[in-house]
């Protein structure tokens, strides 16, 4: 059971009929996603490997109960989808459209928080529950079932990182790509408390990225956890000023640099990482120490 | 996208707010002209994207036409903390009694907009917002509501401030360019109160939100000028995600965050990136031999680090475009290449034979691209 969604979340692909959207909704499906419904405005009829396609968010949620949305819509369309959803029901939202106005997000932010709905995104790869199910582009074959937990900025970088773990015999309970813009629904401090309250998580893993101050804001919650977190802060060699491809990774103005990030994390108790590659070794090592205390405890 | 400050003028006074008489010129002759016409002191100012701009002596005084072509003569073509100076706005100088700071932005953690006041302008705003915060009044706007008259009021009145009439007129117009033109940064500083008593915008910023760009026709004429490098040029116009930096090894990724790690990755080996190339997800053969030919344009570049972890991109479409770019141009540097995740066995069988050296993971490729471009520094 991950933190955000299980093997039974039914879940409903906006821009189903695009390029984007047709790709993943097999790939979701092979992954063993219960994909039961998707949207396109004047497409209701058709159907994507076998889904059925309708014309809005309400039609799909009244037809199949469906309480998760992803969403490839272009990213002029973003902000209407997202309200669309929220207006339709749905109570998770993971928007794996990039280059959404910043204008418009902060615009959906208030939306979906007056309507107690989870976003996630823009511009992520989305959530995978290893073993049960992924709602978004994480390629499904990288996962391994297990107790580390993972919360990242980055998409392909969490590949990666997701990927070593694997190879290095550490499954993963949840992994949560949270998106690379500077305005996102849900941050560190927002996918922390679900990691501390969930039984198969162990230890954390929090995949930070130069820019704004998410990793430092999460600092103060993380003092109070009782799980041990491993960090990683990816963009230390950018240079001040350049927007590093995330419309959110730039250091301006002496805010989001990679040095206060990573002594903010050391001072609240975070192992950091200096390489991708260290990443396993830590675990490795917190795990180890975690199943030791609980060995003194008994 | 960051406009220059002549350009944020442009618009402010489009939008009523008091600006200086001034005229942006290439030439020192131009200046002398634009200065002889005034009839009057002016200010010599560089317009080039770099913070701290006056310190570093891109402002000059001139008091004669003489002396303002001097200044150009000093500035134009010349570097200032290394950007080529192209242009200067030449304006009247103003008598200063007090200068105040205004400016509205996104605050990302807040997830809103902020108007940002203090009384005391001119300097960093983000020095200021270290060194006494409590100088600095803020106002989160509502996103539905907007600016309200009563909490521009409210913040108003709690300061030392001149003329807040006018001050609130020019507040509510700031606002409107900012939300008008999808604006990350709409900023007055300084914002002076002239000898004469009156409002004047003496420095602006303004950036543009680059999501927003398909929505703001009237930017394309300042986005050409905003990229002065002229390799990041010609990937903006081949739609590839790149950035200029001033090391020895070329870097191409798919993800930005992937790519970011490499980078650490290769300085952390000993070595210094050369750029930012994001091929994106799902690339194909053509956009790959883009980034190529891209990266080799830097002649500081000595050898390149591909680094492929295919999850909708496929690592063979990646292999097709180095192989296309090979035979376009004659690559004279080492290419070391590194492919994981889908359909990376075809891709890997498509380049052997070619002189393209195969590493296993993203350490040893670091590693590996350091040694043969010139090792630990």
């Amino acid at each position: 059971m991950g933190i955000l969604a299980d093997r039974d979340t039914k879940v409903i692909v906006q821009g189903m009929t695009g390029r984007e959207g047709s790709f993943h909704t097999e790939q979701m499906l092979v992954y063993g996603t219960k994909v039961v419904g998707g949207v396109t405005p004047g497409k209701k009829g058709e159907s994507v490997c076998g889904v059925p396609v309708f014309n809005t968010v309400k039609e799909a949620v009244s037809e199949t109960q469906a309480t998760a949305s992803v969403i490839f819509v272009p990213a002029r369309f973003a902000k209407e989808a997202i309200c669309e959803a929220v207006e339709g029901g749905i109570k998770l939202i993971l928007c794996i459209t990039e280059g959404v106005p910043v204008q418009d997000m902060i615009y959906v932010i208030h939306v979906v928080k007056s309507k107690g709905v989870r976003l996630i995104g823009p511009n992520c790869p989305g959530i995978a529950t290893a073993g049960e199910t992924k709602l978004g582009i994480i390629p499904g074959s990288i996962f391994l079932r297990g107790n580390v937990g993972l919360a990242s900025r980055s998409g392909t970088l969490t590949y990666e990182i997701v990927n070593g773990l694997t190879q290095a015999g550490l499954g993963q309970s949840t992994c949560a790509g949270l998106g690379g813009d500077p305005i996102i629904g849900t941050q560190f401090i927002d996918i922390l408390p679900l990691f501390e309250r969930d039984p198969q998580t162990e230890v954390i893993i929090l995949i930070g990225e130069i820019g704004g101050t998410a990793e430092e804001e999460a600092a103060f919650y993380i003092k109070k956890m009782s799980k041990p977190i491993i960090g990683f802060i990816s963009g230390r060699t950018a240079p001040r000023g350049k927007r590093m491809g995330h419309a959110g990774a730039i250091i301006s103005g002496g805010q989001g640099t990679a040095e206060s990030k990573v002594k903010a994390w050391q001072e609240s108790g975070v192992f950091v990482a200096e390489t991708t590659n260290e990443i396993p070794l830590l675990v490795k090592e917190a795990l180890k120490k975690a199943n030791h205390s609980k060995e003194v405890r008994k | 996208m960051k406009i220059h400050e002549y350009q944020a003028k442009e618009i402010l006074a489009r939008y009523g707010l008091p600006v200086v008489a001034g005229k942006v010129a290439d030439s020192p002759e131009t200046v002398y002209q634009i200065a002889k016409a005034m009839g009057k002191p002016v200010v010599v100012k560089a317009q080039v994207h770099v913070g701290g701009r006056g310190k570093a002596g891109g402002i000059q005084l001139a008091n004669t036409p003489d002396e303002a072509r001097t200044a150009a003569l000093r500035l134009l073509g010349q570097p200032l903390k290394g950007l080529i100076v192209e242009k200067v706005l030449v304006e009247e100088q103003i008598r200063v009694e007090r200068e105040l700071y205004l400016g509205i932005t996104v605050d990302r953690q807040h997830k809103q907009n902020v108007l940002l006041l203090s009384a005391e302008g001119g300097v960093e705003i983000e020095e200021l917002a270290v060194t006494k915060p409590e100088a600095i009044g803020k106002l989160y706007i509502d996103p539905i509501k907007f600016l309200s008259e009563a909490e521009v009021d409210a913040l108003l009145k709690q300061r030392d401030i001149p003329d807040i009439e006018h001050l609130k007129k020019i507040i509510f117009q700031l606002e409107k360019v900012y939300r008008d033109l999808d604006a990350e940064l709409a900023e007055i500083n300084p914002l002076a109160w002239t000898a004469s008593h009156t409002y004047n915008v003496l420095d602006a910023k303004i950036n543009i939100d680059d999501n927003a760009l398909f929505r703001q026709p009237g930017m394309a004429v300042y986005r050409e000028e905003s990229e002065t490098d002229a390799i990041e040029r010609e990937a903006h116009r081949r739609k590839v995600a790149y950035v200029r930096l001033d090391g020895e090894v070329g870097i191409i990724g798919n993800g930005a965050g992937l790519v970011m790690g490499t980078m650490d990755e290769v300085s952390h080996a000993g070595g210094r990136p050369a750029n930012f190339l994001d091929i994106g997800g799902g690339a194909k053969a053509d956009a790959v031999k883009n980034a190529l030919e891209i990266i080799l344009m830097d002649s500081q570049v000595k050898g390149v680090f591909l680094n492929i972890f295919g999850g909708i991109t496929r690592c063979d479409e990646v292999a097709k475009g180095i192989i296309a770019a090979s035979q376009a141009i004659h690559i004279q540097v080492p290419i070391v290449i590194r492919l994981t995740g889908t359909r990376a066995e075809e891709g890997r069988t498509l380049l052997s034979g070619t002189r393209l050296i195969p590493v296993q993971s993203m350490q040893q490729g670091a590693q590996k691209i350091v040694e043969l471009t010139g090792g630990r520094k």
